[in-house]
């Protein structure tokens, strides 16, 4: 290929990342450049306004999104990427916010945040990388690692009782709750699309291949074997009821659309308690007129 | 072999790889449906073997490699054909 060809024809990815950041730091074999590239096909296909975009990350291999995307966006302290996110929906309405970070960040560390933005269903869209451990800092346990997994906190197989994500924040109040595999590529990009659409506290998981720890420390093979393991592993079950969809270590794994209805997100809410109560002088908060 | 219907053609993709970006990790080998691509033998800059083209003219544009690519090194471009058929659509 000559270079004249390459100047005519660009990536369609350019458009939506700062070019001069990449190459990113992801290992080889990591899935969360598939799903990045997911969730920038969904934007595209959501004919969104980009400019009213904006993306949220924590600290992680995942939170290194934010710096990577070209949006509005901000790498926030561990952990607190949902009450930043909160934050700018609030003082912006018009905003389209999305957080996008990884388990530890999300359910670790930031577990209380994520809880609570479920609780007031806040209109915004998680989208939460799974790979089981706290990838950036060495394989630690995270709250989401599978029973009897080895990582480095835990040498001898871990023995904590694991979060099972979309059981958590459907008991507390999402409106939308869905689960694949990075290598679910088309069906990730359409529940972007629909989180997106959607109005209320939208969460998405996806779980990726850790290539360089979870699946050295485990004997697990490549990121390639482990991609395709997670995907044949994976059954379809949409609508499933959460409390089965827990993870064990190596089993099957139960992905698809679990969670899909409507509820009055918080502005809502907080614009029809204060309009009974103050009545006539009260004026609608972000409602466009 | 090529089965056709009517006047429908599959379509053609161009696939463009960014030798350098490539950390060799074999996901566009291993999922593509037509096995257009293979990993070269070739080292790039940091030492990885980047997929090269072997059967260009069996690309159909699903532009799976682009979707799946975690380095965003790769990605298709729809072939312009001189005698234009009724397209169909192969992408889902």
């Amino acid at each position: 290929m000559s270079r004249e060809e390459l100047a005519e024809e660009k990536n369609p990815m350019e458009d939506f990342l700062r070019m001069d950041r990449i190459p990113h730091i992801w290992c080889p074999g990591c899935g969360i450049g598939t799903v990045v590239t997911s969730f920038a096909d969904a934007l595209k296909k959501s004919e969104l306004d980009l400019d009213k975009v904006a993306v949220v990350s924590g600290i992680g291999c995942t939170g290194r999104v934010a710096g990577y995307v070209k949006f509005d966006s901000f790498h926030t302290t561990h952990g607190r990427a949902i009450p930043f996110a909160t934050g700018l929906k609030l003082a912006n309405p018009e905003l389209k916010v999305v957080v996008f970070s990884g388990d530890g960040d999300i359910v670790g560390i930031g577990g209380n945040h994520l809880i609570h933005a479920a609780r007031r269903n806040m209109d915004i869209v998680v989208i939460c990388v799974n790979n089981f451990n706290y990838a950036m800092t060495g394989g630690q346990v995270a709250a989401t690692s599978p029973m009897g997994a080895n990582l480095s906190t835990a040498p001898y197989g871990n023995f904590e009782y694991p979060f099972n994500l979309p059981y958590l924040v459907e008991t507390c109040g999402a409106t939308y709750v869905a689960r694949w595999t990075s290598l679910h590529i088309r069906r990730v990009t359409k529940s972007i699309q629909e989180a997106l659409a959607k109005r209320g506290f939208s969460f998405i998981e996806v779980i990726t291949p850790c290539v360089t720890l979870y699946a050295r420390r485990n004997r697990l093979g490549d990121g390639l074997n482990l991609l395709k393991y997670y995907y044949d592993q994976s059954e379809i079950q949409h609508g499933a009821d959460t409390r089965t969809v827990g993870i064990d270590y190596q089993g099957k794994l139960i992905v698809g659309k679990f969670v899909d209805k409507e509820k009055p997100t918080f502005l809502d809410g907080m614009n029809t308690h204060l309009q009974k109560v103050l009545g006539e002088k009260y004026v609608p908060y972000g409602v466009k007129p | 072999m090529t089965i056709r219907f009517g006047n429908l053609r599959p379509k053609k993709g161009n696939i463009h790889i960014n030798k350098e970006r490539c950390k060799g990790c074999g996901f566009c080998v291993e999922f593509c449906p037509r096995d257009v691509l293979e990993l070269s033998e070739e080292f790039n800059k940091k030492g990885y073997h980047p997929p090269r083209v072997v059967k260009a003219d069996e690309c159909i544009y699903c532009q799976l490699c682009e979707a799946i690519c975690p380095e965003f090194a790769i990605f298709v471009t729809l072939k312009k054909e001189e005698e234009k058929g009724e397209e169909s659509e192969s992408r889902p």
